[in-house]
């Protein structure tokens, strides 16, 4: 077990390594930068002017420089200074790390909570009505854009209740924040949880036709131990893979969500710095999410090992 | 009995109303005034930037030395008031304007304002600091007819011109002139920036908010009414108008709504206060007059001449705009042409006939339908951008121009417009301040840096200079309006058309004004206050 987990250690290493390096040339490929943006903005062409913003900001240097640098300085846990608001690029990205992770995670509660119990009912209930409507509700989860369902929420509730969850002040109070998070939560979760409840649905099947499971029927296991005891643990492998997955695709991965119910987290930042060619909050914000990516895939791995014991001998 | 008591309720209802009416009508004092903006300002260093991005929730932090009556719709030299100055005076050669400066003023941070502030404003403006710049200086030109500023005691101050421009006064009473401390330095400006204006900067957190809070040291007495103003960034607009709708914000961000955005929010909130009008940007042509074919002003006035720019106005903007030259046409526009003048200029009047001489130009260079000219229009990718070169590719198809539409990505547009690596582009104008000098120098003066097509006609920036140093208005239009003929002539730069857009705000929010005429300089807020 020690040895899959060191090998798996250093492949992250790698691999966060790697990301680095194509994060920051990709980063620098895109046409214009910071100096032509600003520029840009005023409608001007001073070419005097624009050189010498770049050469204040370091642009101007050799690739391979500006990547040491970088480098060095998250070494040193300095990472550097955004050039939109001239604050050091940590104070900016903290404070949103918390906002886009209790939405993730309460996004990642629902689909959870929802997704796999009926998944299950789904599976154990295959061709009966429920599962008919567990078919719908789940194909029409994976099917309705995010944008439009967050919208279509937002209008009902300005429509029905006068008011509008979104995001203007920080919430105050463990209500006021679980209001504000849980619609829009609601609305990522509706699809993740869709996707949860299909995988389950297949996975589970898949393994109500094994013979262990026939085994377990004809030695007098109840239902509720045979579903859950021995079919659940076994078709929860790829599940486990989805969610993890999800869980990391949620940390920056929610833009739209962010975008329509205003809400000041990770995604919606790393647009608007991708907009402003802001280089250190763009490297350091991308490196923090294939830092959650690649760590989430480490726990999966693990998990893998412990819930199916052969993984970890062949692995 | 029934009659005096009928008498003496109806009394006590008439005096109750009267006093509700005085109550709504008495400025309050209080509440937070809350906005949407439509995203994080470049920085909020007025002087360093050239968008009402910064002037919205700027220019509450400032004063000038002179300013735009804050009321009147429509700004022009006759509604100009002091505000750091208390008057003003030019020498007889009108080259000297001289402006006697309020006293006990206060910076945010306590230090007196002098004299020697707006000299180092000046300083800023004009490059003259040695040891602080700004990092932009995109209205550099405007000022270019000053020779010197100089300073009589601590509250007297002369700006010296080269040559006698009387519309020196309308530049400073833009929102784009604050005055700035000698003590803060231009990089601080940007981000926490000390003026001596009615709300003081608070905070700023990058695409979440902007917030300011009123100045209790304010040297008018008694304002700002307000204790405050706030800036929610919402950058999806329809998240804006439902936050509008659910009274999350008080005010929708100025000149961003649409006819149509206007019609829904009417729809959903009846009492909303709404007002759709002109804002001083122009859509407009760009031809690359050092380029083949395009060097032959035969072409180019053939493409100007297939321009139908009603259609334009109908199907982009649902109507609401107005067709115009480079200056805003009236009754909005101060110094924009007439519509008789308008219609005798190529382009301008019947679209068929005028389409008819231009294929008759087209023929004559040697184009017909088996012989289209192929080019690319260029633009910003951007859809206030991108919609009307789609318009306008196909009005050139009538007079046999096959044009593709080559979307630039937006912050590589003004580099390639300044390589010249474009023939033929689209793009969108706004003028700071409704004003010829302004207008004609920046986007048509020989070597300017905004002229994007190097259009540079001697004879006409002769008339620049004529027209700018008339103080008669009268006569000054005139000469305004035979230049501004003669640019639409020449294809200098078609103007597509002048777009109308909307604000709306409750209506509790009140003595909020929305200018006409320009976009950049109605934001000051000092006296707009809560009926909560």
């Amino acid at each position: 077990m020690a040895g899959y987990l060191i090998r798996r250690f250093g492949l992250m290493l790698v691999t966060l390594f790697g990301i680095s390096v194509l994060v920051f040339v990709m980063l620098r490929l895109v046409p214009g930068n910071i100096a032509d943006i600003l520029f840009d903005a005023a409608g001007l062409i001073d070419t005097a002017d624009k050189a010498k913003l770049e050469h204040d900001l370091g642009i101007d240097r050799p690739i391979v420089v500006q990547y040491a640098q970088w480098v060095n300085g998250l070494a040193h846990g300095d990472l550097g200074y955004s050039y939109v608001s001239e604050k050091p690029a940590l104070q900016e990205i903290a404070p949103r790390i918390p906002i886009t992770a209790k939405l993730a995670g309460l996004a990642l509660l629902f689909s959870i909570v929802f997704g796999v119990p009926l998944g299950v009912i789904s599976a154990v209930r295959q061709n009966t009505p429920i599962d008919y409507v567990l078919r719908v509700v789940s194909l029409s989860g994976l099917s309705m854009p995010s944008f439009w369902l967050g919208l279509l929420v937002l209008m009902a509730f300005v429509a029905w209740f006068g008011s509008i969850p979104i995001y203007t002040d920080p919430p105050k109070g463990f209500w006021n924040t679980l209001y504000l998070y849980s619609v829009p939560a609601v609305a990522v979760g509706f699809r993740s949880s869709a996707l949860v409840m299909r995988l389950t649905r297949s996975s589970m099947l898949e393994v109500l036709r094994q013979d262990y499971i026939r085994t377990a029927r004809a030695k007098g296991a109840s239902l509720h131990n045979v579903n859950y005891h021995h079919a659940l643990r076994n078709a929860l492998l790829p599940v486990v893979t989805v969610i993890g997955i999800e869980a990391a695709f949620l940390m920056g991965g929610l833009i739209v969500t962010e975008t329509v119910f205003n809400i000041p987290g990770v995604a919606r930042f790393l647009v608007e710095a991708i907009r402003w060619r802001d280089y250190p909050i763009v490297q350091n914000l991308v490196m923090f999410i294939a830092v959650v990516a690649v760590g989430m895939n480490f726990i999966i791995d693990v998990l893998y090992a412990v819930l199916d014991p052969r993984i970890r001998y062949s692995g | 009995m029934r009659a005096k008591l009928t008498a003496l309720a109806a009394a006590v209802l008439t005096v109750a109303s009267i006093g509700a009416a005085q109550a709504a009508g008495q400025p309050k004092h209080g509440g937070i005034l809350r906005f949407y903006h439509r995203e994080t300002p470049p920085s909020l260093s007025i002087l360093e930037e050239a968008t009402f991005s910064v002037n919205a929730p700027a220019m509450g932090i400032y004063n000038n030395l002179v300013l735009y009556d804050q009321h009147k719709p429509q700004n022009s030299m006759g509604t100009i008031e002091p505000e750091l100055a208390t008057s003003w005076a030019w020498d007889k050669a009108n080259t000297a304007l001289t402006f006697k400066l309020r006293q006990g003023v206060t910076w945010h941070d306590g230090k007196p304002f002098t004299s020697a502030d707006v000299k180092c404003t000046f300083d800023l403006l004009l490059d003259k600091n040695p040891k602080d710049k700004l990092r932009k200086n995109p209205r550099k030109g405007w000022f270019e007819e000053i020779s010197d500023v100089t300073t009589n005691g601590d509250f007297e101050v002369t700006i010296h011109l080269k040559r006698p421009q009387p519309s020196i006064l309308a530049m400073l009473a833009s929102g784009y002139t604050p005055m700035y401390s000698c003590h803060v330095p231009s990089a601080q400006m940007r981000t926490h920036p000390i003026g001596t204006g009615p709300f003081m900067f608070a905070d700023e957190k990058q695409n979440e908010s902007i917030k300011l809070v009123k100045n209790p040291h304010y040297w008018k007495k008694d304002l700002p009414y307000l204790d405050g103003i706030e800036y929610t960034i919402i950058k999806n607009r329809a998240t804006a108008v439902l936050a509008f709708v659910a009274g999350k914000v008080d005010v929708t961000f100025p000149t961003e709504m649409t006819k149509a955005l206007e019609a829904d929010i009417k729809k959903q909130d009846p009492t909303a206060i709404c007002e759709i009008g002109p804002i001083n940007v122009s859509t407009n042509l760009i031809i690359n007059r050092d380029k083949p074919p395009f060097d032959n002003l035969e072409l180019r006035k053939a493409m100007a001449m297939a321009l139908d720019r009603k259609a334009f106005i109908d199907l982009i903007l649902q109507g609401a705009g107005d067709a115009g030259g480079a200056l805003l046409p009236p009754p909005e526009g101060v110094w924009g042409m007439p519509p008789d003048i308008l219609k005798t200029i190529p382009g301008y009047g019947d679209v068929a006939k005028d389409r008819e001489a231009a294929k008759g130009i087209m023929k004559k260079l040697g184009y017909g339908p088996d012989k289209p000219l192929k080019i690319k229009v260029s633009t910003r990718n951007l859809a206030t951008y991108r919609d009307p070169a789609v318009v306008l590719i196909d009005q050139l198809k009538s007079i046999w121009i096959d044009a593709e539409l080559d979307p630039v990505e937006s912050s590589a547009w003004f580099a390639k417009v300044a390589r010249g690596d474009y023939s033929v582009g689209l793009n969108l104008t706004g003028n700071g301040i409704d004003d010829p000098d302004q207008a004609f120098y920046e986007n048509f003066g020989c070597g300017s840096q905004r002229n994007y097509t190097h259009y540079c006609n001697k004879d006409l920036q002769k008339l620049f200079d004529e027209q700018s140093q008339i103080t008669d208005v009268a006569k000054r239009k005139k000469l305004v309006w035979d230049i501004d003929k003669k640019l639409q002539e020449d294809v200098a730069r078609p103007i597509l058309y002048h777009a109308r857009t909307g604000t709306c705000w409750k209506p509790y929010v009140k003595n909020f004004s929305i200018m006409t005429n320009s976009a950049y300089n109605g934001y000051r807020y000092e006296d707009v206050w809560l009926d909560k």
